[in-house]
């Protein structure tokens, strides 16, 4: 029997329980956190940076890029360690995991896109102590393979990004008039009195942002609605 | 000196609040602000853990790992740039820290054990926590006490925070929210308005 096991072709960690590369439960990974399970407006996770730096829309990409590349590959990492990990240790493990991957980020974005590492200050640092990754890889790598795990942390992250940079539209647009530093609303709009929003610029609108976006999609996907 | 000091503090707890301005913690700002007397208990873990990780690791920047650092150990380290390894270290430091100061409190003291005990785990992933060494790291203090006082202002700010937040929490309870809204959406806008209400301190010249 156990070798009848082993005679099953291998690739590495791909195809190891007879499922195809996307069935459907591979996909629903994917596509569940977009909305569903969405990390930031159903899960709470990963709020802390998230706001922050949702003032234009370039930093929030370049944000959104790293934590889908820190997420990726710290869940594989974990996935693959997750039988040799001691319980006890498991969260200074995860932290010296993700750490490195993080300063690996920042030498990268310090190196080839100074400004924009400068503009993101300590945020991509905060990476580290994101809840979203370390909460992934406490309920998810931890318990299943690495193809999944690594679908759940793509998912997860583009989750992730899309509030991101859904917030970071409105801010800059509404708020300076621009869209990835490119003025969109056109001129003579301004000389017929539309003003920029200045107070979109100010931190206390990011929240309010993803308050309204909490309300937009809990009226529409009612099972979401909290008791209280 | 000591104006220096006041001004610093005034300004890490109101001005430069974690929450308010920065958004550090917010995670769990939100998981924890359910009940008033739980988040009573995690501001004070936080006040606790800030006011020693941060001047513990203003030590270890300032004399391991900034530039030229290590020329105490001789001419030849002046060069020795590791700044690039102050991320690990300093959520190295802080877990570690946590792990310790839960274990000398379950030890001497069970009663602060009791009520503490559970918020010190969720501190190692707390924003707050390594965004105030990461701020120290920015900011350059000019000495351990200057630190110090930036650690323990910036907890006590959060844990204004929490506390309110967690009172308003209580009281909305009983309005009657639309319903999408309800729970996080709320808290959400709360809190914005909150912050709101925050900026007006950034007026205040120090």
């Amino acid at each position: 029997m156990e070798k009848e096991k082993n005679k099953r072709p291998i690739f590495f960690f791909i195809g190891r329980n007879d499922e195809p590369i996307f069935s459907k439960k591979n996909r629903k990974l994917l596509s569940d956190p977009l909305d569903d399970n969405n990390p930031i407006t159903v899960q709470v996770l990963g709020i802390c940076s998230a706001l922050a730096i949702t003032v234009q829309l370039k930093p929030a990409i370049v944000m959104t890029m790293s934590v889908i590349f820190v997420m990726a590959a710290s869940n594989v990492i974990i996935s693959v360690l997750r039988n040799l990990i001691p319980n006890r240790i498991r969260i200074i493990v995860f932290l010296v995991v993700i750490s490195s991957l993080v300063a690996l980020v920042d030498q990268f974005l310090k190196a080839y896109a100074y400004d924009v590492s400068k503009e993101l200050s300590i945020f991509i640092g905060l990476i580290v102590t994101n809840c979203i990754v370390m909460g992934r890889l406490e309920a998810f790598a931890l318990g299943n393979g690495v193809w999944k795990s690594f679908l759940d942390g793509i998912g997860n992250a583009i989750g992730y990004g899309v509030i991101l940079i859904l917030v970071a539209f409105f801010r800059e647009l509404l708020g300076s008039g621009n869209l990835m530093g490119y003025q969109v609303i056109p001129d003579f709009v301004y000389e017929m009195g539309y003003e920029n929003n200045g107070l979109m610029l100010l931190s206390p609108m990011a929240l309010i942002t993803v308050g309204l976006i909490i309300w937009i999609q809990r009226s529409r996907n009612t099972n979401l609605i909290e008791e209280n | 000196m000591l104006e220096d000091y006041l001004n610093l503090f005034v300004k890490s707890i109101f001005i430069e609040n974690m929450v308010f301005a920065y958004f550090l913690g917010m995670c769990s700002y939100l998981a924890i602000s359910k009940t008033l007397k739980n988040g009573v208990g995690m501001g004070f873990a936080v006040i606790f853990v800030l006011t020693i990780t941060v001047p513990l690791n203003y030590l270890i920047f300032e004399y391991l790992l900034s530039d030229g650092a290590l020329k105490w150990i001789g001419p030849e380290y002046a060069q020795l740039d590791l700044s690039f390894l102050s991320l690990i270290m300093f959520i190295a430091v802080i877990a570690s820290m946590v792990q310790l100061v839960e274990m000398i409190v379950e030890k001497f003291s069970p009663a602060l054990y009791g009520s503490l005990g559970i918020f010190l785990p969720l501190i190692a992933v707390n924003c707050a926590i390594l965004g105030g060494s990461l701020f120290m790291q920015i900011k350059d203090f000019s000495g351990i006490s200057e630190a110090a006082v930036y650690g323990f202002g910036s907890g006590v700010g959060w844990f204004l925070a929490i506390v309110a937040i967690a009172a308003i929490r209580e009281k909305i309870a009983y309005s009657n929210v639309p319903a999408p809204l309800r729970g996080l959406g709320i808290t959400f806008i709360i809190t914005g308005l909150m912050a709101l209400g925050f900026m007006s301190f950034m007026g205040i010249k120090l």
